[in-house]
């Protein structure tokens, strides 16, 4: 029987006959790019310099009795410029399973909403969600394949499949770990000290929200490349929710509020007279 | 024998400034119009904005070869949009768009830094800032190029609004009217051109609003 031949509609079919540059870069099909250059590594850390992706950063993630809490800071820097202070650390891959981002912003970005198509599709083809094991096993074996090409990638896979919660590091490196506690970026070994000494396991959502924020908040406090909001999420059996978006200046002065000066209360009880 | 290379890089640096400012229901796209390398001025009226789609408008400095690239590239995806979907692509839709594409270069990077403004669903003003590789956000205002360190703390100044990542979320939007927030671009044109040896000769500036486009000149100092 002859069938009705649809391969015209099929968008990665070169719409004109002889294919050029433009041609290629706006078919649906895309490819990275490579240059031919004789030194192709001297080549990649000049661009990385000249072109100066957006990093620096304090991110952490933590598993206890309710799951697991996430939180970040919203700083990017460029070199010595602060390029924003409004980032979105913290990706929302789907309503169960969190992203964060640490190194280079555009790789975590993209990668990230890559990873969120995947996971999708893996939904569609085995009617399903995808595990957190599985979700971070697909990101890490992307990076891997790119290892040594110059991606900047530390993320965090947070989330609640069937086996409970699950989390997990990655990195362009290659590297996937699982664990219960991690920190990740520039601001980390700040993070670091406040969370590993005031982590307990059984903690309620609040106290270990609470946890989150001042690791943050001291992280942002030591560190010059962290700043901007600390927000903090929990992931539960029922997906994400987003519990808090402080500005870290003003969470200074909560934590550390200003003593009036004992010279100055003097006067006030004086004039009181 | 030591492998000979190449003394030649594929990138230069052509200077200028870009400054978007989004409000309430108006977009502010502008750019200075000189064109520089090293030293030299190579032409005091080159346009780095270019209308995208009905309502997204992108102005980039940086290396004006790849921005010309750039341009050509996301025109022919629109087009190629339009075809398939018989409608507009929306600014949102644009933004991602040239976030990815800026990505695929990212082993060869387009030397661009970008802004991108337009109107969103709700007629909203939007605007979207990039890094050289792709990463964006969408904030209430933005500056790019060799001036935008001298502009982005004055625009911190007059326009900060409370972060979009506060919780509870406090509304964001540019209290400016759409004559005030013209005028505050001219005046941070006229500082950055003060200070900036690769900012001046004439300022470009697109307004998008609901009725449509409109397109501003003013003069800024040659030397």
């Amino acid at each position: 029987m002859m069938k009705i031949d649809f391969s015209g509609l099929d968008a990665s079919v070169p719409l004109c006959g002889n294919t050029d540059e433009l041609c290629n870069e706006i078919s649906t099909e895309q490819k990275f790019e490579l240059p031919t250059a004789a030194d192709f590594d001297g080549f990649q850390r000049e661009a990385v310099q000249m072109v100066k992706p957006a990093k620096g950063t304090t991110t952490l993630a933590f598993i206890f009795k309710e799951g697991v809490m996430v939180a970040a800071d919203s700083r990017a820097s460029m070199g010595g410029y602060i390029s924003s202070q409004t980032v979105k650390k913290i990706i929302e891959i789907n309503p169960y399973m969190l992203g964060t981002m640490a190194g280079g912003a555009a790789d975590c970005q993209f990668w990230h909403r890559n990873l969120g198509v995947k996971c999708r599709l893996h939904e569609l083809a085995n009617k399903r969600r995808i595990s957190v094991t599985g979700a971070s096993k697909l990101l890490a074996n992307i990076l891997y394949s790119y290892r040594g090409m110059g991606l900047s990638v530390g993320t965090m896979i947070a989330g609640w499949d069937e086996t409970g919660p699950g989390l997990y590091y990655v990195d362009s490196e290659g590297g996937r770990l699982k664990g219960t506690r991690f920190s990740v970026g520039s601001g980390s070994p700040y993070a670091y000290g406040i969370l590993d000494s005031g982590y307990r396991f059984d903690m309620s959502v609040e106290e270990g929200a609470e946890l989150a924020r001042r690791a943050i908040y001291h992280a942002t406090f030591r560190d010059g490349a962290s700043g901007g909001v600390a927000t903090v999420y929990h992931v539960g059996p029922n997906g994400w929710k987003k519990l808090s978006g402080d500005d870290v200046g003003e969470l200074h002065y909560l934590y550390y509020p200003v003593e009036p000066a004992s010279v100055e209360q003097e006067m006030t009880e004086v004039s009181g007279l | 024998m030591t492998k000979q290379q190449a003394n030649w890089s594929p990138y230069d640096n052509n200077g200028g400034t870009c400054v978007a400012v989004a409000g309430t229901d108006y977009c502010v796209i502008a750019a200075d119009t000189r064109m520089s390398s090293g030293y030299n001025i190579l032409t005091r009226d080159y346009s780095k904005i270019i209308q995208l789609a009905d309502k997204s408008v992108l102005a980039s400095s940086g290396f004006q070869a790849d921005v010309r690239a750039l341009q050509k590239v996301l025109a022919a995806k629109h087009l190629q949009y339009q075809h398939q979907h018989n409608k507009q692509m929306s600014c949102p839709a644009m933004a991602q768009l040239l976030s990815n594409t800026l990505y695929y270069k990212r082993f060869f990077p387009y030397y661009a830094f970008n802004v991108l403004g337009g109107l969103d669903h709700e007629g909203k003003g939007c605007v979207f800032t990039y890094d050289a590789v792709g990463s964006y956000e969408r904030v209430g205002y933005s500056s790019q190029g060799s001036g935008s360190t001298l502009i982005t703390p004055f625009l911190d100044n007059q326009l900060k609004s409370p972060s979009p990542l506060l919780l509870p979320a406090r509304d964001a939007v540019t209290p400016l009217s759409e004559s005030e927030a013209i005028d505050l671009v001219k005046t941070c044109f006229a500082s950055a051109t003060e200070r900036d040896i690769y900012t001046g000769d004439k300022l470009e500036i697109l307004v998008l609003n609901a009725s449509g486009i409109r397109r501003e000149y003013m003069e800024l100092r040659k030397d």
